[in-house]
């Protein structure tokens, strides 16, 4: 479904993450957060910025990965990102729900 | 399983085939998730391996160091080394508690309980015959897991038991998972959730455990939250084999990375792999394996006689799920298709409903060890459940 986040027309799943990563940029990043009451500081940033090198790299996402990722430590992330962090994050990446859960 | 597909299509004279295996016993895992209430004895769950080897096939009962596979050797725990034109890895997955914080702490099989392993479900069986009652946890520490849906069986089947024993008021139950539901796939969670309400079960979602306080007996997860326990029992971190670790080849859990539609390894082209083994985004369970078996024969097949791979393995998995009382549910799903209502095997005639609790479910999942035992480690098709998901008899929107 079309959705308008910053001003501009973004296509969302009914979850609310954006299906097409091309749209995505820091605006709506910034708009997705404060969705999520998270107010974006440089270190929210770095961590965004991580996530999106790892989807465009098709590398899979966990938590676990993150904590190794040496951008942040799981404690940090779930200070940045609170309840669960995975999930906010990459919502306001603009990147897919990630798919470790089986 | 793979011997048994294999030996009907190769020839005697042109291939040896070799198992290695370091145990001398084969454990029905499903098995242990009765085991904590009585329901099965060990010896239900555990026959010699040596009774499934079918003939002409060589067992060997040794340990592996590591998979060479630039040489295409195995080299052994004692310094010899097999060689192998192809090799299939199915070394499965297993529980690392150690990974959580002082999850294997002083409380380790006293109060804190894992039901993934034989020790662990025979440990917790004796500590529920004379438990008294209190906050009991059922927890998972983080996906992916063997069998997704036995947390929530053995949550079920804990509420049951209970009931049973005339206790049910003095047992505080709760279902604690990292997920944000009470299941990795939204419909199912809808009908689990629900199950979870009516038999009075509360669920803590989005759980990311850091660490098990042995001395206050609560775990913290590392947003702070912190829930206390009388019986803890949780599905530690599951891992691939360290031999993966040693040969430089697993990803950060040691599972070997495979091609999803092939069963291929991205390590060697004649290296291959079935099971939990693999990092395929596939539910870790045995159907899943029993599927991927017939998939796998007719790919070997392919590959020795340079023939291009069939990409059709789809994720199908097909899991009873224990709601306790005598009841089951059944689900069957893939990579695309999530578990939905229907019918089972037959569409619209069943006998087995989808995503229904029912008895005949429940009979289906007793059925299930005999099956296992006498057909699937055999290599034999089940009538009427193909390999490839059937989308007829269920209801997509």
């Amino acid at each position: 479904m079309e959705k308008i986040i910053a001003g501009k027309s973004v296509t969302v799943n009914d979850e609310g993450f954006m299906t097409d990563f091309k749209q995505w940029d820091k605006e709506i990043g910034d708009a997705l957060a404060k969705e999520s009451n998270i107010e974006m500081t440089p270190r929210h940033w770095e961590v965004i910025d991580y996530l999106q090198t790892e989807f465009k790299n098709e590398s899979p996402l966990s938590i676990r990965k993150i904590g190794k990722s040496g951008v942040v430590d799981i404690k940090e992330f779930y200070q940045l990102f609170p309840m669960a962090p995975l999930k906010t994050s990459s919502k306001i990446a603009g990147i897919p729900k990630p798919a470790s859960c089986i | 399983m793979m011997a048994n597909h294999l030996k009907h299509h190769l020839k005697k004279e042109d291939w040896s085939i070799v198992i290695i295996d370091e145990r001398e016993e084969h454990h029905y895992q499903p098995g242990y998730l009765f085991l904590p209430f009585d329901m099965y004895t060990p010896d239900d769950i555990i026959k010699p391996i040596k009774e499934f080897i079918p003939k002409g096939v060589e067992l060997i009962t040794a340990k592996i160091d590591r998979i060479a596979p630039d040489e295409n050797l195995v080299n052994m725990a004692d310094g010899t080394t097999i060689s192998y034109d192809i090799l299939i890895i199915a070394t499965g997955a297993k529980i690392a508690p150690e990974e959580v914080e002082g999850m294997k702490g002083a409380e380790w099989q006293k109060s804190v309980f894992d039901f993934y392993t034989f020790e662990g479900a025979l440990a917790l069986r004796n500590k529920l015959r004379d438990w008294e009652g209190g906050k009991l946890l059922v927890h998972i520490t983080e996906m992916p897991i063997k069998c997704p849906v036995a947390p929530l069986e053995f949550t079920f089947l804990a509420d049951s038991f209970f009931r049973h024993k005339e206790m049910r008021d003095k047992v505080e139950i709760t279902f604690v998972t990292p997920l944000s539901g009470a299941f990795t796939k939204p419909k199912a969670t809808e009908t689990l959730e629900h199950l979870l309400v009516d038999k009075n079960i509360k669920i803590e979602s989005d759980f990311a455990i850091e660490h098990v306080d042995n001395e206050n007996k609560t775990i913290v997860d590392y947003g702070g939250r912190v829930l206390p326990f009388d019986l803890l029992v949780t599905v530690p971190t599951n891992k691939g084999d360290a031999i993966m670790e040693r040969s430089g080849f697993g990803d950060d859990l040691n599972y070997v990375p495979t091609d999803k539609a092939t069963l291929q390894s991205k390590v060697k082209p004649n290296i291959f792999v079935i099971g939990d083994a693999s990092n395929i985004p596939a539910s870790k369970a045995g159907s899943v394996a029993h599927f991927e078996a017939e998939i796998l024969t007719t790919n070997i097949l392919h590959f020795i006689n340079g023939e291009p791979l069939n990409e059709t393995f789809d994720g199908h998995a097909n899991c009873f799920i224990e709601t306790g009382n005598g009841k089951a549910l059944l689900i069957d799903f893939n990579y695309t298709h999530e578990p939905v209502e229907g019918t089972f095997p037959f569409p619209g005639v069943g006998p087995l409903r989808l995503l229904k609790e029912s008895r005949m479910n429940h009979m289906g999942k007793l059925a299930f060890r005999w099956v296992y035992w006498n057909m699937l480690l055999k290599g034999t098709h089940i009538p009427f459940v193909s390999a490839e998901m059937k989308e007829a008899g269920k209801q997509y929107e």
